[in-house]
């Protein structure tokens, strides 16, 4: 059910923009207002979200300890997965968000008779993981060349390292193959693990097809059907500048492309595609594991009824006097 | 009591259900869950809708207003967790934690993936938080929260067992323990608890531990393992009991005190505080180091915590050193010092013999057995004849709380290897933070569990199995209270001939005291390596 109703929802998105531009001549509202609409969603929704998650306390100092910690001085403390201090969470983090260092650690369990375990290198989810985030970013970084003038140095040489292969004209770029590549695996073993598919919802299915249809207009745009970059150029600068204009003759391809991109960037904030804030903010990765060495406070802590001593020893005074017990009231 | 099936006929099917998970239901059969904790414990901890009911029944008697008290409680806690607030944002459902579960690899039921068992909270959370879950329904992975909801809740927030193995794995850091924490705070607003997690904290609540031992009964046993210790070697240790003015006080888990094998690991404790001459007392009212609080809710786990320091400053002792128990360090470790501190009336941890300062406890002033043992190792204050455990061969069962929870990894092993001469670890796989679970922890060591049990423990036990077929290991050593108790019996039934111990039993068999008779036996009795004939010439 959640592949089809994802598949569909894409599709209609798709037709929708094709009938708009084509039949009903939406050019502005497609090339001018969904665009702004997009952004303001974006970034209202992704700073409501954060303010939303950074206002909520953290009670407790509840580290993932994932090596040795900060213990006597001969004791070899592993700084980077179990950290102390803020710079040794500088640093896990900085591996958490940039290399997926937890996901690195995965493994498959394997089922044996007997039964007998045994858990097999398994890091091909890491390595798409990382293939498709990665190249996701060399293609935004890419697109700045349409949004900026004069293009920063940054971008050309991003651009020619991306297009170093040289294959065609306009020539290939390796981050758009292996972007079509990752998002395809990761939506191959999302339906061909059973587990992970009984898992999956439309809503992990959906962002998988928004991106590979993104990535698909992208390159029939760019390598079939060859649209007017000049043009595509002065609409993005008009949008950033404030002073938007729709240029003629360019392909409703492109209105499908943008449109595409305007539905992430609307979706992402209320989806999980939220996990690129929540990283940061997670207290089992963010946090030093330092609680018996500087006091956490708790903002909300309040006082509970407890059992006192007093109280244990009046209904045990008796019994403990008996004992030997030594007593505050004889 | 529900018949546990033999190794032999434990099935593990991965096989998945045709339906989906929200439509198919938990089957209550015997040996899958525990029973429901009794109204007067309930009472005791002042938790509400104390009443009798079974898991097994149709009707279980929820409050009229539970939906209410539910959203409430679950609104509450977004505004009070941030955890929970991410945790229920920003999972992608990639499926690495599926199979890191030993519950998951040991029953095959798919909603003990972690992932799973968070999506049960979580589609409640969109139904009744979120914009597109209330719009757009099950489409956006939300359902309607029904009492088929809080039945499954119960099932499953009582088949995890908090040890966040799944969380070192996610890559966002999720951490299921803090779901099935939180799970189990909603379903206690329901007065649904077990009975194995509620009595024991009622007890420790009004008598000072979970066992309910009460004072002079509590000095009466540690006197009668005063007694066994002269029987080993003849030296005559003196405890003392709630004195004021001692310069430690020692806080362990009751069940150290109360049955095999913990109980030789209590006399190893004793020995080397005697040997050492340390000035230390136990005390009978925070005669619990264990914390079945951690199990309820919060506001339990702060009122059982809140006697150690209370007795820390009435008897106006330096510090505290603590015991070998799992999710009592947990407690220690991250919650202690916020909810019951700060610890201004106690004095940061120096040893009394090495004159080392524990700056890592600067400020909980509380330190564990193990690290203050290795440090008396390191500076060479101990006399330890290894040999003496050379009829063990032995490996090393890292237990979660430490393990994930604090980090305690090195400081054990250390003080293993320097009193044994046989030691294996098991594959990297299964130890130090990818350590597996004994199956048993977070309340669910009750016999009524018990296949849950042993199929929660198959990981652990497969891989002490592994070091048991490759190197003969036969002994199998832990800092955790509940794992002495319970991999016992893991043991006895995926891998017999494998015993359990913890680390100061080991450090009590190797330690040569003053004045010590010639040692003949281990603290069980039983001979030592090239004494087997010594022994039978006695029988």
């Amino acid at each position: 059910m959640g592949i089809k109703f994802s598949l569909l929802s894409v599709v209609a998105l798709v037709l929708a923009v094709f009938l708009g531009v084509k039949a009903a001549g939406l050019t502005y509202f497609f090339g001018v207002v969904i665009p702004y609409i997009a952004i303001f969603t974006f970034i209202g929704g992704f700073t409501f979200r954060i303010l939303k998650w950074a206002r909520t306390p953290v009670p407790f100092s509840i580290p993932t300890t994932a090596g040795q910690q900060k213990s006597l001085p001969w004791i070899k403390h592993s700084k980077l997965d179990n950290p102390s201090t803020p710079a040794g969470v500088v640093g896990r983090m900085i591996l958490e968000v940039l290399l997926f260092r937890s996901l690195f650690r995965n493994t498959k369990l394997e089922k044996y008779d007997g039964p007998k375990l045994a858990y097999q290198w398994e890091k091909w989810l890491w390595l798409f993981a990382i293939l498709f985030h990665y190249s996701f970013l060399v293609i935004f970084v890419r697109h700045l060349r349409f949004f900026t003038e004069p293009v920063p140095g940054f971008v050309h040489a991003l651009d020619s390292v991306d297009g170093m292969l040289q294959i065609g004209l306009p020539g290939l770029y390796i981050s758009d193959l292996v972007f079509i590549a990752a998002v395809t695996f990761l939506f191959l073993r999302r339906v061909v693990i059973p587990q992970v598919r009984y898992i999956s919802l439309p809503a992990d299915y959906f962002p998988l097809f928004l991106l590979l249809a993104l990535g698909l207009s992208g390159i029939l745009m760019r390598y079939f059907t060859k649209v007017d970059i000049l043009k595509v150029k002065e609409l993005a600068l008009g949008i950033v500048t404030f002073h938007p204009v729709i240029p003629e003759g360019i392909g409703v391809l492109f209105f499908i492309h943008l449109f595409l991109i305007c539905t992430l960037f609307i979706y992402f904030p209320f989806s999980k595609l939220m996990h690129l804030g929540g990283v940061f903010l997670s207290p089992t990765r963010n946090m030093p594991n330092d609680s018996r060495i500087i006091r956490h406070i708790n903002p909300w802590n309040y006082p509970v009824k407890t059992h006192t001593y007093e109280e244990y020893e009046d209904h045990f005074r008796e019994k403990m006097i008996e004992a030997g017990l030594p007593v505050e009231k004889e | 009591m529900a018949k546990v099936p033999k190794p032999s006929e434990l099935l593990l099917d991965y096989a998945l259900p045709k339906a989906e998970w929200m439509d198919t239901k938990p089957d209550f059969r015997p040996g899958t869950w525990c029973y429901p904790g009794k109204a007067k414990n309930l009472d005791v901890l002042q938790l509400p809708h104390a009443r009798e009911w079974n898991p097994p029944d149709e009707d279980w008697k929820l409050p009229s207003n539970w939906k209410e008290i539910i959203f409430e409680g679950l609104r509450d806690c977004l505004d009070k967790y941030r955890s929970l607030r991410i945790f229920m944002d920003v999972c992608v459902r990639c499926g690495a934690c599926a199979d890191k579960c030993h519950f998951y690899i040991g029953s095959g039921d798919p909603k003990n993936m972690p992932v799973l068992r968070a999506e049960l909270l979580r589609s409640i959370y969109r139904k009744e938080f979120t914009t597109a879950g209330k719009v757009l329904g099950k489409i956006a992975g939300a359902r309607e929260l029904t009492e088929d909801v809080v039945k499954e809740w119960f099932y499953y927030f009582f088949q995890c067992t908090e040890c966040r193995r799944c969380s070192v794995f996610c890559p966002y850091g999720i951490d299921t323990a803090e779901i099935t924490i939180i799970g189990r705070e909603l379903l206690n607003l329901l007065g649904l608890n077990i009975d194995w997690v509620v009595g024991p904290a009622a007890n420790c609540f009004m008598n000072g531990n979970h066992l309910g031992i009460q004072p002079h009964a509590f000095k009466d046993m540690i006197e009668f393992f005063v007694d066994e210790i002269e029987a080993v070697n003849g030296v005559r240790v003196e405890p003392t009991f709630n004195r004021k003015g001692a310069e430690i006080l020692f806080i362990t888990p009751s069940g150290d005190v109360f049955a095999d094998p913990g109980t030789y690991t209590l006399m190893g404790y004793l020995m080397l505080f005697h040997e050492i001459g340390l000035d230390y007392t136990w005390s009978t009212y925070a005669s619990e180091g264990g914390n079945f609080g951690l199990f309820t809710n919060h506001d339990t786990m702060k009122k059982l915590n809140a006697k150690m320091y209370a007795e820390a400053k009435r008897l106006g002792v330096k510090y505290i050193i603590g015991g070998e128990c799992g999710h009592m360090w947990r407690v220690v470790n991250q919650y202690m010092d916020t909810m019951n501190g700060p610890a201004d009336f106690l004095e940061v941890p120096v040893s009394p013999i090495t004159g080392t300062v524990f700056e890592n406890a600067r400020s909980t002033k509380m330190i564990h057995i193990v690290e203050f043992t290795a440090d008396l190792i390191k500076n060479g204050k101990l006399k330890l004849d290894p040999s003496r455990n050379d009829h063990h061969n032995v490996t090393y069962h890292d237990s979660c709380n430490p393990a994930r929870g604090m980090g305690f990894f090195d400081e054990p092993r250390y003080v293993i290897q320097n009193v044994c001469n046989n030691f294996h670890d098991m594959p990297p796989n299964t130890i130090r933070e990818q350590t597996f679970c004994c199956g048993s922890g977070s309340g669910l060591n009750t016999d009524e569990f018990m296949e849950m049990r042993m199929r929660g423990g198959l990981p652990r036990a497969n891989a002490v199995r592994h070091v048991h077929d490759k190197y003969g290991v036969n002994m199998l050593s832990t800092i955790c209270a509940i794992d002495r108790a319970v991999l016992t019996p893991l043991m006895d039934y995926w891998v017999p001939g494998v015993g359990v111990t913890g680390v100061h039993e080991l450090v009590g068999n190797a330690l040569v005291m003053e004045g010590e008779t010639e040692r003949t036996t281990d603290l069980r009795g039983e001979p030592l390596a090239g004494m087997e004939d010594i022994e039978n010439e006695d029988v």
